[in-house]
């Protein structure tokens, strides 16, 4: 959280410092290949995804199609790319909420102490007492099975994680110097919330934010693996992963593909935090 | 001493307090009756009022919160509505598949993650180390299922060695059952070691350049007795929280990985019992497993404080 950071002055040494990170470079290559994945399929993918073919069905991999068929005859290259869509999406949204409710509240347990602190404190102890995956459970089996209520499942769960991470660094932040500087100066401690504490905040918070993201797509591949996440005839790769168990024994390729873009995804985003966050913060031991 | 405890087992109480409260709130407005589901879409509507009056379901909400929290206190979980059992003894049976899994995981996943740790530390920068460190960040990738699904494809399918699901049962012999579970358990403690594994090597590189580590070495002590004598006991220490949280993880990831493998445990359970609206055993269940999570973590706290003094005073 170096205070010159986020600022003009040392753009262009973190930009270098970043074109010399390999994991930053593997991992923003990787996710830039999801990312593109996803958008290319809102206007293309080989076949109509749901299209069922029976005549076509359990084809291994071949020219037309790339990465073979399933049970129905469903292009795999096509549903993967929806896939990653549907992951990507419900990642974004989950994540949204984990910074969009956990990092105010952090802010302001940081800034205002006392009860508002212990409150958030006890209340995120609380919520991480209940095993993510039972809760989740819970809220689908409550609400229905879905991509919009997984996403609020996982999404409550990064409610708390944000907030932490927040109001740690945030209360080191206050004690700081130039903290104490404006507070002389009679700036509100809202004023100084925005203006001194978030910017310096906001490169942990980035970092955060990719492994939340990681933790989100295995966590929504999850839930569809069970049932309980995105619903047929949307094509998600844990649906993909249940499907092809029943059918191991002949096409063992189908457990393989979705198995591999997931690993790929999640290795992709970690790697771009650990990447980022030796490009944001370069006093941290990179070795550790 | 005595004023952590205390200060601990209060803080643990009103967790679990507020945790049944919300856990109780939330299946109120969970849609569906449990006697109309129970009965059937046939019958008539004074059988479904008789059996709500049987089952208690028409006394006020309060006065049912208060006569489960009473109940479970002294181990009556109630009948459950689909299965017609005490709820209890429902779960101790799922429990005895669940229970075994998570701990042989918990096992596997520290008897991999110490050593490689350990390695990775005591080889700094060389080679040892950035293969542990690779294989940890793949290790984190990867989902505990989809591993799983390969471990039934390569062990089961093709070399045959172990069933691809199902439970023998206890009945069958120790040995049979241990084998329907050494694939799962395999599966469930892949991402926990790769986390462990990290946290080891971290851990243990923060204490090797500890000053009694130099003493130690000065005084002419070989570079592994240091390491194990010295840098390892206290390196435990951040490993122990690690591996407390890692339990509560485990014991809810049997959830998915019993899917996988078509294990009749608790996770099984939680899934029939939320389809088909068995209420009490969903409540109940979800609070115990919260229990296990707070008075696991509870432990490893109080484990701390035995072993290191200086956590008593400064402990929140």
């Amino acid at each position: 959280m170096s205070e010159t950071a986020i600022d003009g002055v040392n753009r262009r040494s973190m930009v270098a410092r970043a074109l010399r990170h390999p994991s930053f470079l593997i991992g923003a290559a990787i996710t830039l290949t999801l990312l593109a994945a996803a958008l290319v399929s809102f206007v293309w993918t080989p076949f109509p995804v749901a299209e069922v073919v029976i005549r076509d069905r359990l084809q291994p991999p071949n020219p037309v199609h790339w990465l073979g068929t399933d049970a129905f005859g469903r292009d795999i290259f096509s549903m993967l790319l929806v896939g990653a869509r549907n992951s990507l999406g419900v990642a974004v949204v989950a994540v949204a909420i984990g910074i969009g409710i956990g990092v105010p509240l952090g802010l302001a347990a940081a800034a205002e102490g006392g009860l508002l602190d212990s409150i958030l404190m006890r209340g995120s102890d609380l919520v991480f007492a209940f095993p993510a995956l039972v809760t989740a459970v819970m809220i689908t089996a409550i609400f229905g099975p879905g991509a919009i209520n997984a996403m609020i499942a996982i999404g409550i769960f990064n409610v708390p994680v944000f907030a932490r991470v927040t109001r740690g660094a945030a209360r080191a932040l206050w004690g700081r110097e130039f903290v104490l500087a404006a507070r002389v100066a009679g700036k509100t401690r809202a004023r100084i919330t925005v203006e001194h504490v978030l910017p310096n905040v906001a490169s942990l918070i980035i970092v955060q934010s990719t492994i939340q993201f990681a933790l989100a797509i295995l966590a929504e591949a999850g839930l569809s693996y069970v049932g309980l996440g995105t619903q047929p005839p949307m094509p998600s790769w844990g649906k993909m992963l249940a499907d092809a168990q029943t059918m191991m024994a002949i096409a063992p390729w189908l457990a393989i593909v979705p198995g591999l873009a997931i690993v790929a995804s999640v290795l992709g985003l970690n790697l771009l935090g650990d990447g980022l966050r030796d490009v944001l913060d370069p006093r941290l031991d990179r070795t550790r | 001493m005595l004023v952590f405890l205390i200060r601990r087992l209060g803080g643990l109480v009103a967790t679990l307090l507020v945790a049944t409260v919300v856990v109780f709130a939330v299946l109120e407005i969970l849609p569906g009756d449990p006697a109309s589901l129970m009965l059937g879409v046939n019958a008539q509507p004074d059988t479904i009022a008789a059996l709500r009056t049987e089952l208690g379901l028409d006394r006020p909400a309060l006065a049912r919160y208060l006569g489960w929290i009473g109940g479970m206190l002294v181990g009556d979980f109630g009948i459950s509505y689909t299965y017609r059992v005490p709820v209890a003894g429902l779960i101790a049976d799922r429990a005895l598949v669940s229970l075994p899994l998570a701990l042989m995981a918990l096992l596997l996943s520290t008897a991999i993650a110490i050593p490689l740790g350990t390695l990775a530390a005591t080889a700094h920068n060389r080679w040892p180390d950035a293969t542990v460190m690779g294989f940890a960040q793949v290790g984190v990738a990867v989902p505990n299922f989809w591993f799983g699904i390969l471990l039934v494809y390569l062990f089961a399918v093709t070399l045959r060695w172990v069933p691809a699901g199902g439970f023998a049962g206890w009945d069958a012999g120790p040995a049979a059952a241990l084998a329907s579970l050494i694939l799962p358990a395999i599966a469930l403690a892949l991402p926990q070691a790769a986390i462990l594994a990290r946290v080891m090597r971290s851990a243990l590189l923060d204490v090797l350049h500890e000053d009694y580590i130099r003493t130690a070495r000065a005084k002419g002590l070989p570079f592994l007795a240091t390491v194990w004598r010295h840098a390892v006991r206290n390196a435990l220490i951040p490993v122990l929280t690690i591996l407390g949280l890692q339990f509560a993880f485990l014991i809810a990831g049997t959830i998915i990985i019993e899917n996988v493998f078509y294990l009749p445990g608790l996770g099984r359970l939680i899934f029939q019992a939320v389809a088909q609206r068995d209420l009490i055993v969903v409540q109940s269940l979800t609070v115990l497993l919260v229990a296990t999570v707070v008075i696991v973590n509870f432990l490893v706290d109080l484990a701390y404080a035995a072993v290191d003094p200086r956590l008593r005073d400064t402990g929140r």
